[in-house]
């Protein structure tokens, strides 16, 4: 477990909590007596707190939950479900390797998967190195060639998204970003092995859809997937960048308000406090809703799922 | 009663206003435009000249009525699925209530969506044209765009005929989310069942076409093509040069960019749109 863990405004209580258990167990390490009922006190205040807090979030704290820094990323639930069986990977064949979007075939309990998605970095260098998340066109042709290779040898395909938007830069329009993740979504609808996508953390706009068209698409409970950010959406509806809250609130974004929509087909849970709470209960949890969903699409014909994916994708929103 | 009012030159020959609504323009008001070089030409004359400026070949933004009205013969259409209009289904408010919203803009436009669809024929052929309206909140996608382009192509794939689709929209209508973002997938998952059925689908981007509706249909069709000056890109030139932190460069995401990198077939003049349809379509059919 880490030592040094982050703490959000909202859950400074548990953090509070944490530190008292600390402080009896260091009295206790001294030879103390009576910590015992202390601590048992505490650990079933440290409960009953987390809960209240994670049971009430606000479409916004869940935002916040979806960007903390010590959320798992896609690579620590790619070594972790893989058991480390992992070659990630590189390369367009075209341009270069974008740090941004990471792949390769990873093994499952003996399975070949081609797990894939956004990857952000966890300290100034890495952010800088893995572009926030951000993927250029190349990343997204990237993933399309994996997805290809996954068809080519019959293995399932498993998306994994986690990006603030698809990088709007100079040499992204060059090279089409727009193309890049319009060529996805086609490429993908057709895809002949089953393919889910799941939303990890943060599932904004066209940068994430564009590794999000699958037969299941999938959310972590404290993630958000919409067509903006509720701070780009603040600054353009309102004009200002003080009503993000509002946003996120109008903006509907949320696991819950996303499957009520039908826009999405499942809802993960996460451990109380959150993935980063207690990843290895996240990582295994997220391992069997993976094999669960591939042995179940794997019972349909090819032709049953393409037809049942673009049948899905045709209906939404009506 | 103004000064003007009074004078016996401005005094109406007929009572009444009698043109209907429904056949105002998305040109400029009044009689005169003013060219962007400062020319001022009637507008009768801009009409004839397809909305192009004769002098610096400026194509002025238009609607969906100009392009069926380019478009098909002798004017003549069915209109697709016109009967679909917005709903609020997330209830959404921001400093204005999504359904005002809708209210007021179809009021002032007197249309029902930022698209029409409609089934003709250009030059004798069969058609299924759809286009964006950039006066109805930007031309933005919401359910009623992608749910109306998906009949479009439905229709098409009835009629084993081509179909043309026309952006001009700033992307994603916000107001509707989720489901805005997912009519990016709801019109692909349509294309990937009009390619199967091998029926051309032409793209024709116009200004401007951005975000999401570029991200998605815009540039997947089997011809790419689009008019000459328009804006096309993904993310918005604001956004970009407030991302690298420096100007954009002269020409960058015009339709002469996108060509030179690769993304379009080619650039068509609107005086010669009918005519190069004609000429595409007799490629693919014979």
């Amino acid at each position: 477990m880490r030592m040094d863990r982050s703490y959000l405004e909202f859950e400074k209580p548990i953090e509070e909590i944490k530190n008292q258990i600390a402080q009896t167990l260091e009295i206790g390490d001294k030879g103390q007596v009576g910590i015992k009922s202390t601590l048992k006190e505490l650990e079933e205040k440290l409960t009953k707190t987390t809960k209240e807090i994670f049971e009430n979030l606000t479409p916004w704290q869940k935002v916040q939950l979806s960007r903390h820094p010590d959320r798992p990323y896609t690579l620590d639930y790619i070594k972790n479900i893989t058991d480390g069986n992992f070659i990630e990977l590189h390369g367009d064949r075209n341009v270069k390797d974008d740090k941004a979007m990471v792949g390769g075939f990873g093994e499952i309990d003996g399975k070949t998967y081609m797990i894939l998605g956004q990857q952000k970095g966890r300290n100034t260098k890495e952010r800088k190195y893995r572009n926030f998340g951000m993927a250029n066109p190349e990343g997204y042709r990237k993933a399309l060639r994996l997805m290809k290779l996954a068809e080519k040898f019959n293995k399932p395909v498993v998306t994994l998204i986690d990006t603030p938007g698809a990088y709007p830069g100079l040499e992204a329009e060059e090279r089409g970003q727009g193309e890049a993740i319009a060529r996805n979504l086609y490429e993908m609808m057709l895809l002949k092995v089953p393919v889910i996508c799941i939303i990890i953390g943060e599932g904004a706009s066209g940068g994430a859809l564009g590794i999000g068209i699958g037969d299941k698409v999938i959310m972590l409970e404290n993630t958000w997937y919409s067509v903006i950010s509720p701070e780009s959406c603040s600054s353009i509806l309102w004009r200002s960048w003080d009503y993000k809250e509002n946003a996120a609130e109008a903006l509907k974004l949320t696991g819950k308000d996303m499957l009520k929509n039908k826009l999405i087909d499942n809802i993960i849970k996460e451990p109380l406090g959150g993935a980063h709470a207690e990843p290895q209960k996240m990582f295994k949890k997220l391992k069997l809703e993976i094999k669960k969903n591939i042995e179940e699409l794997e019972k349909m014909s090819v032709e049953e799922r393409i037809n049942v994916r673009t049948e899905k994708f045709s209906n939404m929103g009506n | 009663m103004s000064q003007e009012a009074k004078n016996p030159w401005f005094k109406r020959k007929l009572k009444g206003i009698i043109t209907p609504s429904t056949e105002k323009k998305e040109t400029p008001d009044g009689f005169w435009y003013k060219t962007p070089t400062g020319d001022v030409i009637e507008k009768t004359e801009l009409k004839n000249n397809f909305y192009v400026t004769p002098k610096e070949g400026y194509h002025v933004r238009i609607g969906s009525k100009e392009y069926f009205e380019i478009i098909f013969d002798d004017n003549e259409f069915t209109l697709i699925a016109e009967d679909l209009k917005p709903v609020d289904k997330l209830n959404f408010s921001d400093k204005k209530k999504y359904a005002d919203r809708i209210k007021d803009t179809q009021k002032k436009t007197g249309l029902n969506d930022a698209i029409r669809a409609a089934f003709g024929k250009t030059s004798g052929h069969s058609i299924v044209v759809a286009c964006m309206d950039f006066s109805f909140i930007g031309g933005s996608m919401g359910n009623v765009m992608g749910e109306k382009i998906a009949r479009a192509i439905e229709l098409a794939i009835k009629n084993k005929c081509p179909f043309l689709l026309i952006s001009k929209s700033g992307g994603a209508r916000m107001m509707e989310a989720g489901i805005s973002l997912m009519q990016m997938g709801k019109v692909t998952a349509k294309l990937t069942q009009l390619s199967m059925a091998k029926l051309p689908y032409i793209s024709f981007l116009t200004d401007p076409t951005t975000g999401g509706v570029t991200a998605s249909f815009a540039m997947l069709g089997d011809i790419n093509i689009a008019e000459p000056g328009a804006l096309i890109g993904f993310a918005g030139p604001r956004v970009i040069k407030e991302t690298i932190g420096k100007d954009l460069p002269e020409g960058f995401q015009t339709s002469e960019f996108l060509l030179s990198k690769g993304f379009l077939d080619f650039i068509v003049d609107r005086r010669k749109l009918k005519s190069k349809l004609k000429q595409v379509i007799s490629m693919f059919q014979n």
